[in-house]
């Protein structure tokens, strides 16, 4: 088994609000290997993009350890790049200078400045965006918005991939192309990915192993499951294959049954 | 002296100038009306050439008309109960009498005879000057200023009962600070336009530096950006339209200032001119000197705003 990149031991999240303390998140114990695809799933609110955020060091949390390569997280930089759920692009910045400014900074010491526009083009060519360049975020759609933020993230060669629902705004062919594009790169770098969703076929095809959340508040890791299907994975014939069927149902049991009184 | 007194005098000349000033400095605010108007008429000369070069008259030309026709009628409305209310003589002289002193006045802007008597351009060019000086100093030391107090929490809970208690007192109030600190009327008119212009571009400033959205600055962190980057690429552009905003609020405020200053320190420019043709009793030069403060005004306003768009990234 390879080695553990990212432990997180007893992990709570309160948050104080108006209200009083919020416990978003408790006793999340989890650790991601080297190379691994996890895929947090559970339903809206629950505490998936909390998670997310503790990982990349956005936020630290209120009780409990996080490390990463064996040291605590202090912080976020851009080795653990981050899509985030809203994409997040700097509105004054057309979408090369979007994913540039995330180029120069990683690689903008070693490289020169063809180099880094080369990387730049490169990684919005891979979400199919060349034609959009020159193009503010308010000019392109929201669906395209996040496909700059995936190439952003991608453009920097992260040795942690966080995504937060990264497909969740694109048409199903749309998002069928990238995810492949995205197993791709992830088996060609060896990256590690931590990718919030809600699309169980998703969590499947993509992850090594789907962390079920409860629901909150004070959520925590209900089930984790491992898919054991082989890759490459092929989308088509895996939809005949009754182990993904099993690894679907197990998913969706999960969620519609064992916490849907609580969704409710 | 009481308001009252204050008004019944300001009427008859040869009162003592300080009472008539403030009067004057009470009435300033009347101002919006002819600013208004001023309006419509711009609007109708930008559109003319537009009509002439239009291909299709058709459609093209009722659109214009809908825009054209409205404002041009509410001038006329103006003009009209002006000339009404002039008929039976009085004070204020008519619009005929005014165009012919208008018509004089514009023939010869620039005309220079000895210190207290200059063409209407230099007076305005005096006044403009006063406010770009004591504007550009309050944007040095207000939008550094606001960057900081946006920033640190501290400094802000510090600056704001101070900022608070200063930003309500009228700008003419530190006239006699100025003057006492520059012993010179011209720098302590630009001292008062310094004044009012700092107000709103610290607040601003400040304003818009709490307000930048979490999600940008939580992008700068993930890059680990160095300062001058986080500053250059986001903490700027994001902080720029509020900026903009100050500085409109600033200049607006500035142009209303400067006329009064003018008239209590006296000098070269347009609130002086006024004043100069008040104790002449040419009244219809004052009635072009408003036209002249309100369209200087708006131009002013509206240059400003065609900066704040091209700089507002929604809507670029
Ligand atoms: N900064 C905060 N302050 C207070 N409460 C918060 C904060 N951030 C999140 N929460 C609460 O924590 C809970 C989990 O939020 P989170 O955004 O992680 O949900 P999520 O699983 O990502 O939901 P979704 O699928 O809709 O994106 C929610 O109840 C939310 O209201
Ligand atoms: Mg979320």
């Amino acid at each position: 088994m390879s080695k553990k990149i990212v432990q997180i031991e007893d992990v709570g999240q309160t948050f104080s609000t108006k209200n009083g303390p919020f416990t978003a998140l408790r006793g999340i114990n989890l650790d991601i290997h080297e190379g691994e695809s996890v895929s947090l799933i559970g339903h809206s609110g629950c505490g998936k993009s909390t998670l997310l955020n503790l990982i990349s060091g956005l936020t630290t949390p209120t009780s409990g350890v996080m490390l990463c390569d064996g040291r605590e997280i202090a912080g976020p930089g851009p080795e653990r790049a981050v899509v985030f759920q809203n994409h997040s692009l700097l509105p004054w910045l057309t979408c090369f200078d979007n994913v540039y400014l995330a180029v120069d900074r990683v690689f903008g010491a070693k490289e020169g400045k063809a180099k880094l526009k080369k990387r730049t083009e490169d990684a919005l060519a891979l979400v199919g965006l060349s034609h959009a360049e020159t193009k503010f975020p308010h000019e392109i759609s929201g669906g395209m918005k996040q496909r700059v933020g995936i190439a952003r993230a991608l453009s920097m060669e992260p040795r942690i991939l966080l995504m937060d629902e990264p497909f969740g705004a694109l048409d199903a062919l749309t998002r069928a192309m990238l995810q492949d594009e995205l197993v791709k790169i992830l088996a060609a770098t060896k990256a590690t990915m931590v990718m919030v969703t809600h699309d169980v076929d998703e969590a499947v095809l993509l992850s090594d192993r789907v962390v079920m959340l409860t629901n909150g508040p004070a959520a925590t890791i209900g089930e984790i499951l491992e898919v054991k299907l082989e890759r490459p994975r092929d989308r088509l014939a895996l939809a005949e294959q009754p182990e993904f069927a099993r690894y679907r149902a197990a998913v969706l049991d999960f969620l519609y049954k064992k916490q849907l009184k609580h969704a409710a | 002296m009481t308001l009252a007194a204050v008004a019944d005098r300001a009427g008859e000349p040869g009162t003592e100038k300080v009472s008539r000033v403030r009067a004057a400095v009470q009435s300033s605010t009347g101002k919006g009306k002819a600013m208004k108007v001023v309006t419509a008429e711009q609007a109708a000369a930008a559109e003319t050439p537009a009509t002439r070069s239009g291909v299709r008259i058709g459609a093209w030309g009722r659109a214009l008309l809908r825009v054209v026709v409205p404002p041009v009628a509410g001038l006329a409305l103006l003009i009209g109960l002006w000339h009404l209310a002039t008929l039976n003589g009085g004070g204020i002289p008519s619009p005929g009498k005014t165009w012919d002193a208008a018509v004089v006045i514009f023939s010869d802007p620039f005309y220079r005879e000895g210190p207290n008597d200059q063409g209407i351009g230099w007076n305005v060019l005096a006044s403009l000057q006063r406010v770009a000086i004591g504007f550009g100093f309050a944007a040095l030391v207000g939008i550094p200023a606001g960057f900081m107090l946006g920033r640190f929490a501290v400094l802000s809970q510090m600056m704001n009962p101070i900022i608070s208690l200063l930003r309500p007192v009228s700008p003419l109030a530190w006239l006699p600070i100025g003057l006492l600190v520059f012993q010179r009327a011209d720098p302590a008119a630009t001292w008062t336009i310094f004044i009012c212009s700092i107000w709103p571009m610290i607040m601003n400033t400040a304003q818009g530096v709490t307000r930048i959205p979490q999600d940008y600055l939580n992008v700068a962190r993930v890059l680990k950006l160095s300062e001058w980057k986080v500053f250059t690429k986001i903490l700027f552009p994001a902080v720029l339209p509020y900026m903009l905003t100050g500085i409109r609020l600033s200049i607006g405020t500035a142009w209303l200032v400067i006329v009064a200053a003018e008239m209590l320190t006296g000098g070269v420019g347009i609130g002086f001119w006024v004043w100069d043709e008040w104790n002449n009793l040419k009244v219809e030069h004052i009635i072009i000197a408003i036209f002249v403060i309100g369209t200087v005004g708006l131009i002013l306003e509206q240059a400003l705003m065609l900066v704040a768009r091209r700089f507002s990234y929604e809507n670029r």
